[in-house]
């Protein structure tokens, strides 16, 4: 039986209206009042979005064995043609539904979290109106119900993120990592862009359900014309991945997230890890299908290129120092696996285990991440630095953080029995079926996150204590009762039935935990805690020998492989000395020359000529006069 | 010669003397009464014409009233003893040209273009045919721009009096 | 009745009191020196279409109509022109027409 599921628009609506109130009346709010209407309505708009989870995976979704696409609200919004027409639109499906959950729960999180975080900080109320739009532009994305409704929330999410990696608009450093990642982000839109022309071309609709019917026109047509060896919609389909990879900021793409660390941590948290940055693994799930069955090249691209970004980014969090720059590089290596997991997957029942994964993957990691992020958020705000060297021994000080931040990072570790493990298994699992050499990278970087993890842990929790400012303290209680809570969730979301809940085909399925596949995965997991046990919990000099005796190895990771200062040397060297230099030369000296030229010509004929209007009366009668005389001349004597 | 040409001949001279001086007369009252007397020997030639109402008009509405309007205005704005100033030679050496040039334009175009002359007979043109053809509303009526030029100068009389009254900085100064 | 003066002699006669009246518009700086000299300009008109009237339509009138609007014209013209020229007098205190010159650039 379907329900009526109209009331899912407050949920949009309800975070418009506190953006727009928090902004025109936050200053009058002035800080804590601000913060907690914020809250508050987030607070209805979390309940309302589990409040709609739960009726619809208990029934309200539920028609012919499986999960349906329900579009609860839709209206024309522009019409192009008339079969194209840009619409704005709730709808409802096992994956949108799952991220409602996720959104609202971890940004109700961090709304609580930040009271604490952000308390006395100057822009308190811009914060949470910034943050309200946020999560309006998020869930608006998350519930399109058309790929161009997508696309403007696509880029409201990038605004909202600009607005708050920009948040200290005081800091340079902050300032260009904003830019940064505008530009990187909208560079890659503009692929997005393009790949939703061709797309709407090719199948002459916007519309998410008619695109990912199966026998629908778009897959019916089998990719359409060809062009360069390739389908018009695997070109498409390449392209609109290209938007999800910058928003999801994989290689080589990725270079704005490290940067996205300047903005206040509980940003990085909520847009840096749980939500935002997994818009690209949202969007290649949407148009799962599409990608199925008619360009499975690009399929076959997303599976690489989630599989190297995982491992580079897993090699570099190895040798960074900044506490929030390891998790975000562990983030890409993450998302690296989601996109990965849907790269090898199959379609419909059990072949679709790589859909589930990914997306259990996602709701898991949407936890944990949230979880790290916010316990790093609350070490800085105890040791006012973000650099490891400066931490150490926090766990005597700092119980409830030491406690939350171990669950999470036995979780990314992929210890049983949290969260972790159980999607970590399944993408595996999907991986070994697919393609041995891709599963063995995976297979590496589940050992390297468990060592990265520990190492982060254990020198900040352990070792001994460095020079502080003042003693550290726990958190107040607005930032550990999320703490808490979050650890709950990543402790226990493993034993959601994913598989009966979000497939690929909305049909339910039994999976089961592969044994050949979870034991060794556990235990190089456990390898890599062990490792970072012996190198970083006590404090000794092995690991400068390690990194020393990878000398090589070793700086290039430090230097995040020198891709930002490849992205430099072609934008600068290339790009700006050999394209912008000549065009901007033609543009100052020839275009704006002639416009002065033209300027310049005017102006001095005018001041020549305005003589003329003298204001002399009889100089202008004589002119008149000498004037019609001619004329007659002219007209009598010339003109017969 | 006929007295006729006589007549014409004195009026003609009258006329181009006297204009002359209109424009030339460095005393403003000798150039009013030089145009007083321009107007007047106008009315002759109308006369000549034998247009007596027309001469009429010409004498009691430009002789008797703009003349006398002109008068009063010279009064009010200049002091009578005063002497204009000679005229920059560069000035009235090229209006001269202008006006030359001009004149010479037309009056050749007049003498080279031949009129050929209406055949019919000349009407009688007393009072009571003036007068009812400006009030007749037939072909050859003209109470349409009889109306319209007095609605005219209603217009102008309001219009004047208002110019000459509104924005006055000397309230003691009688207004005319 | 019109014979021994050609229709010429009028016209040229007209012409003559025309072009002396725009030389007088041209060179005199007095305003009302200048109306003067418009005066004339309107009065060569009259005679120009008296002159055609009679020589050339003598069986009509409207020539002679003509002439009398323009007189009227004038008049009106001459009423406003001097409630001008006073209130320029008022606000200047001269009638020169170079010294009245803020219309300009």
């Amino acid at each position: 039986m379907m329900t009526d599921f109209g009331y899912t628009t407050w949920i949009l609506i309800i975070p418009f209206i506190t953006f727009l109130l928090l902004s025109f009346f936050g200053m009058r709010l002035k800080g804590l009042p601000a913060g907690i209407t914020g809250t508050s309505a987030l607070g209805v708009v979390a309940l309302l979005s589990w409040y709609t989870a739960i009726t619809y995976f208990t029934g309200g979704g539920i028609a012919d064995g499986g999960f349906q696409k329900i579009v609860a609200a839709n209206a024309v919004w522009l019409n192009l043609s008339d079969h194209l027409h840009i619409d704005m639109g709730v709808l409802l499906d096992p994956i949108s539904v799952m991220m409602l959950v996720v959104i609202s729960t971890v940004s109700l999180m961090v709304h609580i979290y930040s009271l604490g975080y952000m308390k006395g900080e100057k822009g308190f109320e811009r914060y949470y109106a910034f943050l309200s739009l946020f999560t309006f532009s998020m869930m608006g994305l998350v519930v399109a119900t058309n790929i161009f409704q997508m696309y403007i929330f696509w880029e409201l999410v990038g605004v909202s993120s600009y607005l708050l990696i920009g948040f200290y608009y005081d800091r340079p450093s902050a300032v260009a990592a904003s830019k940064k990642a505008f530009i990187v982000t909208r560079f890659a839109d503009m692929g997005f862009l393009v790949g939703i022309l061709i797309l709407s071309f090719t199948t002459k609709t916007f519309d998410f359900v008619t695109l990912t019917d199966i026998n629908g026109p778009a897959i019916a047509s089998k990719g359409g014309a060809v062009f360069m060896g390739m389908s018009l919609m695997t070109w498409s389909m390449i392209f609109i991945f290209m938007g999800g990879a910058g928003k999801s900021a994989m290689f080589p793409l990725h270079i704005w997230l490290p940067d996205a660390m300047e903005g206040p941590t509980p940003v990085s948290a909520l847009i840096h890890a749980a939500t935002m940055v997994v818009a690209g693994v949202y969007l290649v799930a949407r148009m799962f299908p599409v990608y199925y069955f008619t360009a499975p090249e690009a399929l076959h691209i997303i599976a690489w290129v989630g599989a190297i970004s995982s491992l580079f980014a897993a090699i570099i969090a190895l040798t960074q120092t900044d506490i929030k720059r390891v998790l975000a590089y562990s983030t890409i290596s993450q998302i690296g696996y989601m996109i990965f997991s849907l790269g090898v997957s199959g379609y419909g029942g059990h072949d679709g285990l790589g859909f589930m994964a990914s997306n259990w993957h996602l709701f898991n990691h949407a936890m944990f991440k949230a979880l790290l992020f916010l316990g790093a958020g609350s070490v800085i705000h105890a040791v006012h630095s973000n650099d490891m060297k400066d931490m150490g021994g926090l766990r005597r000080y700092m119980p409830v953080t030491n406690i939350t931040f171990l669950i999470a990072c036995l979780t990314i570790a992929g210890v049983p029995p949290l969260s972790g493990f159980f999607s970590k298994d399944e993408i595996l699992t999907a991986a070994l079926h697919h393609n041995k050499l891709l599963f063995a990278i995976e297979y590496a970087v589940a050992g390297l996150t468990a060592f990265y993890m520990f190492r982060l842990y254990f020198s900040v929790f352990h070792g001994h204590d460095r020079h502080y400012h003042h003693t550290p303290h726990e958190s107040p209680a607005t930032m550990t009762v999320p703490l808490i809570i979050l650890a709950f969730g990543s402790v226990f979301a493993g034993f959601l039935p994913f598989s009966r809940l979000v497939t690929s085909d909305g049909a339910p399925f039994e999976s089961h935990i592969e044994w050949s596949v979870a034991i060794p995965s556990v235990a190089i997991g456990l390898l890599g805690i062990g490792l970072a046990w012996v190198m970083y919990r006590k404090e000794t000099a092995l690991p400068d020998r390690v990194a020393s005796f990878f000398s090589h190895g070793y700086r290039w990771a430090y230097n995040k492989f020198y891709i930002d200062e490849v992205y430099i040397f072609i934008t600068k060297k290339i790009i700006f000395r050999r394209i912008s230099q000549p065009v901007a030369w033609f543009d100052r000296h020839i275009v704006d020359g002639t416009m002065n030229g033209i300027a310049y010509v005017t102006q001095s004929v005018s001041s020549m000529i305005k003589g003329l209007q003298s204001g002399q009366l009889q100089k202008y009668g004589y002119v008149f006069i000498t004037g019609v005389i001619a004329l007659a001349i002219v007209f009598i004597y010339l003109v017969k | 010669m006929e007295a006729k040409q006589i007549m014409f001949a004195i009026f003609a001279i009258v006329i181009v003397v006297f204009s002359v001086l209109t424009v030339t007369s460095r005393r403003i009252l000798r150039a009013a009464v030089s145009l007083l007397m321009v107007l007047i020997a106008t009315a002759g030639l109308y006369f000549l014409l034998n247009y007596q109402f027309m001469a009429a008009v010409q004498i009691t509405l430009y002789a008797g009233g703009i003349v006398v309007l002109i008068i009063f205005s010279i009064l009010l704005t200049s002091q009578i003893s005063h002497k204009f100033e000679r005229i920059e030679t560069k000035k009235a050496i090229f209006s001269a040209l202008a006006a030359i040039a001009g004149a010479v334009v037309v009056i050749t175009t007049i003498l080279n273009h031949s009129f050929s002359a209406d055949t019919v007979a000349a009407a009688e043109i007393d009072m009571h045919v003036i007068g009812r053809s400006l009030l007749e509303t037939g072909p050859d009526g003209y109470v349409l721009p009889f109306e319209v030029i007095s609605v005219l100068l209603v217009a102008a009389m309001i219009g004047a009096i208002v110019i000459a009254k509104k924005g006055s900085p000397h309230k003691d100064e009688p207004a005319k | 009745m019109n014979s021994g003066i050609p229709l010429e002699f009028y016209l040229v006669l007209a012409t003559v009191m025309f072009f002396t009246g725009v030389y007088g518009f041209l060179t005199r700086r007095n305003l009302i020196t200048m109306l003067m000299s418009v005066e004339l300009i309107l009065n060569s008109v009259n005679i120009n279409f008296m002159a055609f009237n009679r020589y050339l339509f003598p069986g009509k009138l409207e020539g002679h109509f003509f002439s009398l609007f323009v007189i009227a014209v004038a008049a009106a013209e001459a009423a406003v022109a001097i409630a001008i020229i006073i209130n320029i007098y008022r606000r200047f205190t001269t009638i020169n027409v170079e010294d009245v010159n803020q219309m300009k650039y």
